[in-house]
């Protein structure tokens, strides 16, 4: 394994994102067009600037929050179906939108707190919370195998609240489905600039715990043999995996697929350890959410496909194809 | 035996007294289609009656009958009397029990909801109606009271028919050809020209900056809105919040010049829901490009 491979890789993973970032903003509500770019029009100079340019890199940065979150998990459970929504964060997400709309819907005044918050912040404030929620049913995260449980419990209980809410209060059936099928419709440079910092603090302190990940893949004892310190690194990893995917959920919503895909895209190219596997999956889950957001806004212009079905259909086709070239769990062993 | 005889002659002559005024149909037996071409058997008027839609509720409420409904879906909220009726759940979890206990004469229902079938199927009366559109108003308040053995239901869409003109010319010149973007949801969905919300915004002499081809309630790409820069937006109470702070929105010419016009809950339910109320849905869009357009 030379150092050269994953190094070019990330080159081309940043060249195909700076790509991707030009084209995409020459798509819009007109489909692909070049002359808007070139005019002084203040509409079409206020087009690019404010909701182009930022809808695309936000798409970028919450892709690379879920790729990252993805390779996190991972490495983490040491499970390849491992995805970010693992430990209960989509779930939680959606019952906090969900309480919010049909908060808004009943009496501003009573939850005005709560409104204060705004679509994000609630569902952020409901990811983060369904993954502590997580840690505390499972006592901690001295077992991988309760906090799996754990998470998919979590998952389970809390989409059901959502769902009662849905029933209780059918006009917030719309705007949750927007959310649960992902939506980077609204991103603008104030998103912009909270995910940037949150993925660089994350990349770092997940880049800081590779060393762990990669003595993990030996097995939990062998790992703790080798003087890794099991808990406090779990305890960060989760933190990383709750922050990073609660901030792009808050986002974007609910999206599908990137966080599972961009580590075993990186995975299919080369062999590497997880500090490079970490900063690439990152950078593929980037280059995946921005090409699919320029889909979804250019296929049907000037309506737009929910950015989660775009993610949802390429990443399916593509597991597909990764399952029968090269079954997952053989590779493993 | 001429007894038999009178008998067939008279049931003839009923028969054709049947054909020739529907109205009168109650007299005895009559038979009713509906919107999917189901042909339905009635040998009286319904007494008990089943509503699994707000609109048809209030359509049979308007025509008279209200006394008659024994039970209404979870969201039938108007007039205040049917709040006191057994709600009987909602688009997806109908109480088939409960509906089958009260032994209703008729149930009458939207296609959306996927019940009838089963309904049918446990011996019921199903009448499905649907109403999207102004002319399936109209439709809808004919074939209730052609069911509800009535003739009221042309004067009554006459009257909101009316209605509605008054709306539409009480909207100044000044105020007519606004661009209007009606927000359904903030994802964001537009109520579209094709849209029943879009068919009355028409008749009030409103341009809808999404047209026809688009579809009722298409999922847009916010860009196309700042591009459309609509004079007018109209969006339901509590889902404007921030509509200046989505990225680029607060230049478009309804935000700047303040004319974005919130409708309550109730009226924007009221909006969304083809039925013999709409007139007041048509005064209240009425006022709201009155207002817009009378003002620079």
């Amino acid at each position: 394994m030379t150092r050269s491979k994953p190094l070019s890789l990330m080159l081309a993973l940043l060249l195909i994102a700076c790509l991707l970032g030009l084209l995409s903003v020459a798509v819009g509500s007109s489909g692909f067009s070049l002359d808007g770019l070139v005019g002084a029009d203040p509409v079409q100079q206020q087009i690019l600037w404010q909701i182009r340019l930022p809808r695309s890199s936000g798409a970028w940065l919450a892709g690379a929050l879920l790729g990252l979150a993805g390779a996190v998990a991972q490495g983490l459970f040491r499970n390849p179906l491992a995805d970010p929504y693992l430990l209960g964060a989509s779930s939680g997400a959606s019952l906090g939108v969900a309480a919010l709309l049909a908060l808004a819907g009943t009496s501003p005044l009573a939850a005005s707190w709560w409104l204060h918050l705004g679509l994000t912040g609630a569902a952020f404030c409901g990811a983060v919370g369904a993954v502590i929620l997580t840690l505390i049913l499972a006592r901690g995260v001295e077992q991988t195998m309760r906090l799996l449980l754990a998470g998919v419990i979590v998952g389970v209980v809390l989409g059901s609240v959502t769902a009662l809410l849905m029933l209780v209060a059918p006009e917030i059936m719309r705007p949750m489905q927007a959310f649960m099928l992902g939506t980077t419709g609204f991103l603008g440079w104030p998103s912009v600039l909270l995910m940037g910092p949150l993925l660089l603090a994350c990349l770092l302190a997940a880049l800081g715990a590779s060393r762990a990940l990669d003595a993990m893949t030996l097995g939990e004892a062998t790992a703790a043999s080798l003087g890794v310190r099991l808990n406090i690194v779990r305890m960060l990893l989760i933190a990383v995996l709750a922050l990073a995917t609660g901030a792009a959920v808050a986002q974007a919503g609910l999206i599908a697929f990137v966080g599972l895909v961009a580590p075993h895209l990186v995975r299919s190219r080369l062999h590497c350890n997880h500090s490079w596997l970490l900063l690439l999956s990152a950078l593929t889950g980037g280059a995946l959410l921005m090409g699919a957001d320029m889909l979804a806004r250019w296929l049907l212009a000037p309506q737009e496909l929910p950015v989660g079905v775009v993610t949802s259909l390429l990443g399916g086709a593509y597991l597909l194809w990764l399952m029968h070239r090269q079954p997952l769990l053989e590779r493993r062993k | 035996m001429p007894n038999a005889a009178t008998k067939i002659a008279h049931g003839l002559m009923l028969a054709a007294a049947l054909f020739a005024q529907p109205g009168m149909a109650w007299a005895a037996g009559f038979s009713i289609q509906d919107d999917l071409g189901h042909q339905q058997q009635f040998s009286q008027t319904p007494r008990r009656i089943v509503s699994l839609l707000p609109s048809l509720t209030e359509t049979v409420c308007v025509l008279g009958a209200c006394e008659r409904l024994v039970g209404v879906d979870r969201y039938s909220d108007f007039p205040a009397q049917v709040n006191k009726l057994p709600k009987l759940g909602g688009l997806d979890d109908i109480q088939i029990e409960a509906i089958v206990a009260l032994r209703p004469d008729v149930v009458i229902l939207s296609p959306a909801s996927r019940v009838h079938e089963r309904l049918a199927a446990l011996g019921l009366k199903v009448m499905v109606l649907e109403a999207t559109s102004q002319a399936d108003v109209k439709r809808v308040l004919l074939k209730l009271g052609e069911l509800l053995g009535t003739q009221d239901g042309l004067k009554i869409w006459q009257q909101i028919d009316a209605a509605i003109h008054l709306a539409a010319a009480s909207v100044p010149p000044a105020a007519r050809g606004l661009t209007v973007y009606y927000e359904v949801d903030s994802a964001p969905y537009a109520a579209g020209e094709a849209s029943f919300i879009g068919e009355m915004l028409t008749r009030l002499g409103a341009r809808n900056i999404v047209g026809k081809a688009l579809g009722p309630f298409p999922k847009l790409n916010p860009e196309f809105i700042v591009r459309a820069n609509p004079q007018v937006i109209m969006i339901a109470q509590g889902r404007a919040e921030n509509l200046a702070g989505r990225p680029g929105w607060q230049n478009i010419r309804a935000l700047r010049d303040k004319h974005v016009c919130q409708f309550d809950a109730a009226l924007s339910d009221l909006m969304g829901r083809p039925g013999p109320r709409m007139a007041e849905a048509a005064q209240a869009m009425a006022r709201c490009l009155s207002d817009s357009g009378g003002k620079p």
